[in-house]
């Protein structure tokens, strides 16, 4: 990696101003695509920015609203019992996310600001309907991602916690890249009182998606049956070597069926 | 004391080493004084270089040192040598590029070096080395074997037309054709075996040292073979004589061949540490890794089977094209001759068999031995061929098989493609390992998976390889630059512990027990009291390495003879001590007796007098016991074996799970029946890594897309299933041990029995052949393209 300056600020106000001083800094919040990144020097920050000494670390539930604070850890999400009890399908999910290692350190803050196409994290926030809670106001997740690495924050604006309603039933299924074990394709359905929201990451170019037509015939029906007619269109879906754009689509579709069918 | 010796599961002396940290790696080695190298290498496939700039790289912070290509050239630095020479169908040589240390006009693959930055830390050398401004001309590439033989293909060498290195060929060519053309049936198959990247765990790395007052240089490095690297780097390159030059190889965590060539940095370092008169330290990163480590495989076929009308193999007829890459490594050419068209006769009797091999330059990595080399491409080949004889004959892949296997009892069988196989019985193997495998039951289990939705396959491969290289006039005849036989010293030391000098070296395989239980059996010494040494020219009196699972074969043979020595001046120090005639004296199990009488002296006793000679020969005899021996086999080895793969198929996304892996094979004499299960469970995993993983993977204009981990897919653990690991033994007729060699077969057996599994699987889909890797992607387009022929309406 290149040279940086490090600063691990005490207060919010203290690194909210740092990052917004300076629009070569960088929020190190876990530092699981960051560090290998800067490993690799495609990153040249002036500056990094350690949000590990916020306090933004918990989970908390109340009534059928469970926050989570912004640098929680996967780890932590996954084995949150009152998380389980009112959210079991994020709890999954985040047990599945990378390897031990990576859900020791990765946070959920960190992987939402990202918005990687392939990470998990975003489809579950699309899914569920979250509210993303920064420093300065709070953002509907329908609002946050706007494609691939990008989203809705300012220069230097933080996530302190996300808010997820709890569903009546949700669940997440994703097929991995064989190599790097990150989404190909991950489809999170999630029912609530009345509607069905379906929410793709990995698969589209522009990142995480919600899958209207699917979230229709759910609603009206919440069956794997229901989709079972319904094609994904190939276009504007990525292709690499893995997976080619029409493999992709026709995944979406498998994985929201085997969604719907475990949703619990 | 428990028995260690041969046979016995004793546990790696070298693992408490390795597990707990205290290994000694290449990366761990540092030097007072050391200075950093990085290497910028080549972001182009294919380019001419106009010119480089360093000033700006010279003048950075921490600098000492920038060399290009040119500074080499002006040192009298030779290129990178080549340790075989195949010869062309018409008798010519084969096209032998020049392979400059550092690029010299071209660069020829991504990856290639272009400069050397030396500097006070890697951060710095690394800062410096994107100051060097070069400027390209992009030249079109040959990236891949078909587009390097195209005509009008750009050329990766200019004076080599049409990327030819060789064009090489085995066998009548006439009398096959003429066999073709009176056949009752011909199977054809086309098909590839897909390059790989190695990716040992460690990383290459070298140290370069030169000491100003004896003019001695040393070279630590991650090398399979220390001795050969002497040899090339200071014959051919620095132009260092031998009494001058060190090679240490450490510790080494894995090499699967990728550690046994001369590579560019090996000479950087020691050539700058003498220019510099510092130490000069190299680690790859893992990009590196991906982008200068030879690669393995990668051969375009077309096999043809002539059979009669009973299914009888009647004659093969194969022609490949194999990628050399960019350049020849040091031992690519042999790889798909001598080590492939050789092992083309298999298991089976066919009396005729041609192949034809066009090796090709390529604007990507050089490809060289990699696990298995040359094996496990004819392996595939030919046992896809068979189950698709099977196909096309409606025969029974097993029937077909055993109606073609070489006898139990037709050895020493002369193959119509050079080797002779000494020993075998491919029967036993085979009926072992359908026993095993439950094979009789399989269809109740394929029942019973469609019942789950998923298509259930098996696939069965039998297979044969040649190990113990190898006999030096034999190979030599064949191009080899180099002998291949091995070297052991063994020192008795005064109060009877043992330390064994070997040739070979370990970087993985467990040398340090295996060996040393030969010591066990033959000298009845504890284990804990031997020793064994490896990797240092400074210390071994010669020696070849290890690849081509020669350690035990070669190396092991070489301490027999060595101990043979021993005991045999043991006994003549033993009829002194006890005035006893030396014919009369008998060794076992540590003690020297004298036959027919109590009197009995132990190996320390003679140890002892040995070096303390006061009661001694010592007109008739030096003192000492410390022996040496040199062993050229006689013949290569020939594991071999049958291995059964099941897989289920998941029909949705095309997923794979490997259910059942079966591997019994023929290794000969085992010597640690838990270090050959685990060296067969290693190869198998790299077998199916090959089969349905792994995939270096170059575009159309050479940039590597699998070039790091998020995109090159290692198998890991959750990849692979429980593999049953048996074996089935005839004893090699040609070595003391009767040892064959295990490091290997894992690797060779394995790809075939997956691919074949699976096309049982997809049988209803009108499948014939799957190309490796089976990804989920491709087995979901053939789900996708064929509705089942027998579709349940």
């Amino acid at each position: 990696m290149y040279d940086f300056a490090y600063q691990k600020p005490s207060s919010l106000a203290d690194a909210v101003k740092a990052l917004s001083a300076d629009p070569e800094a960088k929020a190190l919040a876990g530092g699981m695509t960051l560090i290998p990144v800067l490993k690799q020097r495609l990153n040249k920050p002036t500056v990094v920015v350690d949000l590990a000494k916020l306090g933004l670390v918990g989970v908390s539930v109340s009534g059928n609203t469970v926050t989570i604070s912004g640098m929680t850890t996967h780890g932590a999400v996954a084995g949150d019992a009152g998380l389980k009890g009112k959210i079991p399908s994020l709890t999954e999910l985040a047990s599945h996310i990378g390897d031990e290692a990576v859900r020791h350190r990765g946070t959920i803050g960190g992987s939402l600001a990202n918005n990687d196409p392939a990470a998990d994290y975003p489809a579950a926030a699309l899914a569920l309907g979250a509210t993303i809670k920064t420093d300065r106001r709070s953002i509907k997740a329908d609002d946050f991602f706007q494609g691939m690495f990008a989203t809705a924050l300012e220069q230097g604006e933080l996530i302190t916690a996300v808010e997820f309603p709890a569903p009546e039933k949700g669940a997440y299924e994703k097929f991995r890249n064989p190599a790097s074990r990150y989404a190909i394709v991950g489809v999170y359905v999630a029912k609530t009182a009345g509607r069905v929201r379906v929410a793709v990451t990995g698969a589209g170019q522009n990142g995480v998606f919600r899958h209207t037509a699917m979230e229709q015939a759910l609603s009206a029906n919440f069956a794997p049956d229901a989709i079972a007619g319904i094609a994904t269109p190939p276009d504007g879906m990525n292709s690499d070597i893995h997976a080619s754009a029409e493999y992709r689509a026709h995944l979406v579709g498998v994985m929201a069926k085997r969604a719907v069918a475990r949703a619990y | 004391m428990p028995f260690e010796g041969i046979g016995a599961s004793v546990r790696r002396k070298e693992d408490a080493r390795f597990l707990s940290g205290r290994g000694n790696y290449t990366d761990d080695i540092n030097r007072p004084g050391q200075l950093h190298a990085f290497i910028r290498r080549s972001d182009r496939p294919h380019a001419r270089i106009n010119s480089i700039d360093t000033t700006a790289a010279a003048k950075a912070p921490g600098v000492v040192a920038v060399y290009t290509g040119a500074d080499m050239a002006a040192d009298n630095v030779g290129g990178l040598p080549c340790g075989w020479q195949i010869h062309n169908k018409d008798g010519s040589p084969m096209a032998e590029p020049p392979h400059p240390v550092i690029a010299v006009g071209k660069v020829r693959h991504v990856g290639d070096p272009v400069a050397v930055v030396i500097a006070d830390t890697k951060q710095a050398a690394k800062d410096a080395a994107e100051l060097i401004v070069i400027d390209y001309q992009d030249l079109p590439a040959a990236a891949s074997l078909r587009d390097a033989v195209a005509s009008g293909a750009a050329l990766v060498h200019d004076d080599v037309p049409g990327n030819i290195c060789y064009d090489w060929h085995i066998g009548d060519k006439a009398m096959i054709d003429a066999a073709f053309a009176g056949a009752a049936k011909v199977v054809k198959l086309d098909l590839t075996n897909n390059r790989l990247i190695p990716n040992a765990m460690e990383p290459r790395a070298a140290v370069g040292e030169f000491d100003g007052h004896s003019g001695d240089y040393t070279l630590y490095t991650t090398s399979q073979n220390p001795h050969v690297i002497r040899l090339l780097m200071g014959a051919f390159v620095l132009h260092i004589p031998e009494n001058k030059l060190r090679v240490v190889a450490p510790d080494v965590g894995g090499g699967f061949g990728s550690k046994i060539y001369h590579y560019a940095e090996e000479a950087i370092v020691t050539w700058a540490a003498g220019k510099l008169r510092r130490p000069v330290k190299w680690t790859a990163e893992r990009n590196e890794s991906f982008m200068s480590d030879a690669h393995g495989r990668d051969h375009d076929s077309t096999a043809e089977m002539a059979l009669d009308a009973n299914g009888n193999f009647l004659a093969l007829r194969i022609s490949t094209l194999a990628n050399m890459g960019g350049y020849l490594s040091t031992f690519a050419p042999c790889i798909p001759t001598y080590l492939y068209a050789t092992l083309l006769a298999g298991v089976y009797k066919t009396p005729l068999i041609y192949c034809e091999v066009k090796a090709v330059f390529t604007n990507t990595v050089p490809v060289d031995a990699y696990r298995g080399a040359g094996r496990p491409e004819a392996t595939f080949l030919l046992e896809r061929l068979v189950d698709a004889c099977a196909h096309d004959t409606g025969m029974d892949r097993v029937a077909i098989r055993r109606q073609n296997f070489i006898a139990a009892d037709a050895f020493p069988y002369q193959t119509p493609v050079a080797l002779q196989y000494d020993s075998g019985n491919y029967q036993a193997t085979l009926d072992g390992c359908l026993k095993a495998a439950d094979y009789a039951g399989f269809e109740g289990r394929r029942a019973a998976a469609a019942a789950r939705g998923k298509l259930r396959g098996i696939g069965v491969s039998t297979y044969i390889e040649a190990c113990g290289i190898a006999p030096s006039a034999v190979v030599g005849s064949l191009g080899a630059r180099a002998g291949l036989y091995e070297v052991a010293n063994i020192k008795v030391h005064p109060t009877g512990s043992v330390t064994v000098y070997t040739g070979t070296h370990s970087h993985g395989q467990g040398h340090e027990t295996t060996l040393a239980q030969l010591v066990c059996e033959q000298l009845g010494v504890p284990i804990e009291q031997v020793d064994v040494v490896h990797g240092d020219t400074a210390k071994i009196p010669f020696g070849m390495g290890t690849y081509g699972s020669r350690s035990l074969a070669v190396g092991g043979t070489a301490m027999v003879k060595a101990m043979d020595k021993i005991i045999a001046k043991g006994k003549k120090i033993a009829a002194h001590l006890m005035e006893a005639s030396v014919d009369d004296i008998e060794f076992k199990d540590n003690k020297f007796t004298v036959a027919g009488t109590d009197k009995v002296k132990s190996l320390t006793d003679i140890s002892l007098a040995a070096y303390v000679p006061h009661n001694y020969p010592i007109d008739e005899l030096e003192p000492g016991l410390d022996e040496t021996a040199f062993y050229d086999p006689k013949n290569f080895t020939f594991p071999g074996g049958c291995h059964i793969a099941e897989v289920e198929i998941d029909r949705d996304t095309g997923i794979v799970e490997v259910v059942n892996f079966v591997a019994v094979d023929d290794v000969g004499r085992v010597i640690n029946p838990m270090i050959v299960e685990g060296q067969v469970q290693g190869g198998v995993a790299q077998g199916i890594g090959q089969a349905l993983l792994e995939h270096a993977v170059y575009d159309s204009s050479g940039q590597l897309l699998s070039g790091s981990m998020m995109d090159y897919t290692m198998p890991r653990a959750d990849d692979l299933p429980n593999i049953t690991v048996a074996t089935e033994t005839t004893l090699c007729t040609h070595n003391p041990l009767g040892v064959k060699g295990c490091g290997e077969v894992g690797a060779i057996g394995s790809p075939p029995a997956i691919i074949n599994a699976l096309v049982d699987a997809l049988k209803a889909y009108g499948v014939r052949h799957i190309e490796m890797p089976a990804t989920p992607q491709k087995l979901w387009s053939i789900i996708q393209g064929g509705a089942p022929r027998m579709a349940a309406e």
